[in-house]
């Protein structure tokens, strides 16, 4: 069958399954548009800004477990999408993103609208490939999607030039399987690593398992919760791994790290045996590495062996898809020879009755975090939320427990603001019968506010929950920490009103700046099933986020809420993030 | 400590700047770096050496073997292994340091492969080490250009 470049890879992309694509068309991928449009197995979401497609790709990506898939063009397309792709990058999000780039004659000119898309994306995408030639595509593709979604996840850019897309040729169809002698995702589990961790784990008297980002990627919940379960061993999850396990289960100390719980944090630092499954000891979790997990013998579940040592030096390391190192842990593991640690749940829950999570109302004033209780409370906890980056994000994961995966989406390794809202959008599109709530802040929102147009013309109704204190928190309470209360650039002295920005993209507004007219609105908010709500809540704006691990403290240094009201830190913390 | 790794990578366009840019990315240091095709020509063998402790140097062999190029990665210097390099020295010489220099290249088995009047093009081949002690003995402001290749090497035993 001759097909011109385009029409193949819309055949590819059909062949992958993909049902949805976020894009943003422009010179260089006009033909691959031309094919879409005669396509109706695929919907193609427009979006208002490249970065909004490839959050909304990510936001479905993460949702879904399926890859996320975006188009843009070349030049500023590519360059507007690179922010995006770094996003899906450092979280590990399968995603293809597909960029258009200059005619293959004239690469290398200066051509308008050309920049060095694989040059540009290099250090940000799992691997990319530039297609110069129509032969090429249907192979690039296969592999492209193969990559992504294999081993620990990532995004992969194709970037094929017009000519590429223009140029008729004989089509064989998509290829079925693909062979790549430098990449084999595939692990085995090493029998004898599981031995090895197995008597680390009979010795362990005050275990703690530390799960991560990689149990939900993995799709490991079950097994992780059984594991947990079985052990009866107390568990403590990052931001990223939240859901993963039941927030709501009495064997969860909820969150660790920066703001983390008291007794996830202390029970980290006590324990002497630390199972972490599928996360990577980043700086937000460890706080000061000289004074990280001093006592404990660290055991390392992960599918990417440079993850291994790579912070922390661990004592025994097994590499494998988690589900599988899980699973094998669970089979091999006899639980009646496991010491009894009655004493050292007696410990964790005398850390815990210290209620690091306790906030001070005041009259009047709306505080954040009941503002997330009530969004809990509302949604019956069985939300998706989205959120975007700085205190909101925090509280949000603070106070709505999470009992399922995939219901939690933010951008934790990168910290990109703007990402709520694009990625709940496409949250939307992945589980259409889902509630979904982003969970923002007067700073976020701003940064990708243009997608409430691309939300009203395909329908994707959510609920937009925005912490409005004025301030872009984070950085205001690190200057109010740490730089002795200047407060250089970090209030915005002139919001839009954004009940009426609402209703001009056709969404409704609503504005709460009393506490007894949350709920209600929020009520109100969510029984408007096909509608965008954008709730603007005057919050507290000096509250702060606590309880918090200064940069350059150990987690036995914590500063709670009521105790200690301003953290302080010393100069090595400063110069840490 | 030093450590030459033998990279073994797809031949294609870009693979290169994956590896170099993974370097700089990673703040790892690379001391040399040669790369050309192997007897399979899709295949390219890059020889870097660089300097770290076991930590670093394990993130370094672990960090490449992830990018979806690279086929196989070698720590030579954890086998037995030859390493040889390449140099290409261009001195002064005269009649009065001549019997000299003719005896330094003898010592070091260069061989000198171009003669002006008052210049000397001088190859030497051998380890690194061997390389820095030739250019050593020579008397430097003498010395008008130097060109070496950087370390290529194998493992002396056969390889799986």
């Amino acid at each position: 069958m001759k097909l011109n470049g385009a029409q193949i890879l819309v055949d590819c992309l059909k062949s992958e399954g993909v049902k949805h694509i976020f894009g943003y068309p422009g010179g260089a991928v006009l033909h691959i548009y031309d094919a879409l449009n005669v396509c109706t197995v695929i919907d193609h979401i427009l979006v208002r800004h490249e970065q909004g497609a490839v959050h909304a790709a990510d936001g479905y990506a993460r949702t879904s477990g399926k890859c996320g898939v975006a188009l843009v063009t070349s030049g500023p397309g590519l360059t507007n999408a690179v922010t995006g792709i770094a996003t899906a990058f450092t979280d590990s999000i399968p995603m293809v993103v597909v960029s258009g780039q200059v005619p293959s004659p004239v690469i290398g000119s200066d051509a308008f609208q050309e920049v060095d898309a694989v040059g540009i994306t290099r250090s940000c995408v799992k691997h990319n490939f530039l297609v110069k030639n129509a032969d090429d595509i249907a192979e690039t593709v296969k592999k492209a999607f193969y990559i992504a979604t294999t081993g620990r996840p990532g995004p992969v850019l194709i970037d094929i030039t017009k000519d590429a897309t223009i140029a008729e040729i004989e089509y064989e169809g998509y290829p079925q399987t693909i062979k790549m002698r430098s990449y084999q995702p595939e692990v085995q589990v090493d029998a004898e690593q599981i031995k090895k961790a197995i008597a680390i784990i009979e010795k362990a008297k005050k275990p703690i398992i530390y799960s991560g980002g990689g149990s939900v990627i993995g799709n490991a919940s079950k097994a992780l919760t059984t594991l947990t379960h079985n052990t009866g061993f107390p568990i403590t999850q990052t931001l990223m791994g939240l859901g993963a396990f039941p927030a709501t289960d009495k064997q969860s100390l909820g969150m660790l790290g920066m703001h983390g719980t008291y007794e996830s944090n202390m029970a980290m630092h006590d324990s002497d045996c630390i199972i972490a499954v599928g996360a990577r000891f980043d700086d937000r979790i460890t706080g000061n590495l000289e004074k990280f997990c001093p006592y404990a013998k660290i055991i390392h579940i992960d599918i990417d062996p440079s993850t291994i040592g790579k912070v922390v030096g661990v004592d025994v390391s097994i590499i494998g898809q988690v589900n599988d190192v899980l699973q094998a842990l669970i089979q091999s593991l006899d639980t009646k020879k496991l010491e009894n640690i009655d004493s050292w749940w007696k410990q964790i829950n005398d850390w815990r009755s210290v209620d690091s999570m306790a906030y001070r109302t005041k009259q009047g004033v709306i505080k954040p975090q009941t503002v997330i209780e009530t969004l809990y409370e509302v949604t019956k906890g069985e939300a998706i939320v989205t959120s975007d980056v700085g205190q909101h994000q925090m509280w949000a994961a603070q106070y709505y427990p999470f009992d399922k995966p995939r219901r939690w989406i933010n951008s934790g390794g990168l910290g990109t603001m703007g990402f709520g809202l694009p990625a709940a959008m496409g949250a939307k599109l992945a589980d259409p019968d889902r509630d979904v709530a982003c969970v923002t802040g007067d700073g976020s929102i701003q940064m990708m506010l243009q997608e409430l147009s691309t939300m009203l013309q395909y329908h994707t109704p959510v609920k937009i929950i925005n912490i409005n204190n004025g301030y872009l928190g984070m950085v205001r309470q690190w200057q109010e920490f740490f730089y002795d209360k200047r407060y250089s650039m970090s209030y915005m002295d002139a919001l839009p009103d954004f009940v009426k920005l609402a209703e001009s993209y056709g969404h409704i507004g609503i504005k709460v700046e009393k506490e007894t007219d949350l709920k209600p609105a929020l009520i109100e908010a969510f029984k408007q099933k096909d509608r965008t709500v954008f709730i603007d809540i005057l919050t507290d704006p000096t509250e702060n986020v606590f309880p918090m691990i200064p940069s350059g403290a150990g987690h036995h240094e914590m500063l709670l809420a009521g105790r200690d009201e301003m953290a302080s830190t010393n100069d090595s913390g400063l110069n840490l993030v | 400590m030093r450590h030459i790794i033998s990279v073994m990578l797809e031949n294609e366009a870009g693979a290169l700047s994956r590896v170099a840019g993974l370097f700089s990315a990673r703040g790892f240091n690379i001391e040399s770096l040669t790369v050309a095709a192997t007897n399979d020509p899709t295949l390219s063998r890059m020889t870097i050496v660089s300097v770290g402790d076991d930590n670093i140097i394990e993130q370094i062999v672990k960090q490449l073997e992830k990018l979806i190029d690279v086929v196989k990665v070698i720590d030579l210097t954890a086998t037995e292994h030859v390493e040889r390099e390449l140099l290409l020295v261009k001195i002064d010489v005269n009649p009065n340091t001549q019997a000299d220099i003719d005896r330094q290249i003898d010592q070091f088995s260069g061989k000198i492969i171009d003669v002006s009047e008052d210049t000397y093009l001088i190859e030497v081949a051998g380890q690194s080490k061997k390389i820095n002690e030739f250019l050593d003995s020579l008397d430097a402001s003498k010395i008008l250009e130097v060109s070496r290749t950087g370390v290529t090497g194998v493992c002396q035993k056969r390889e799986d």
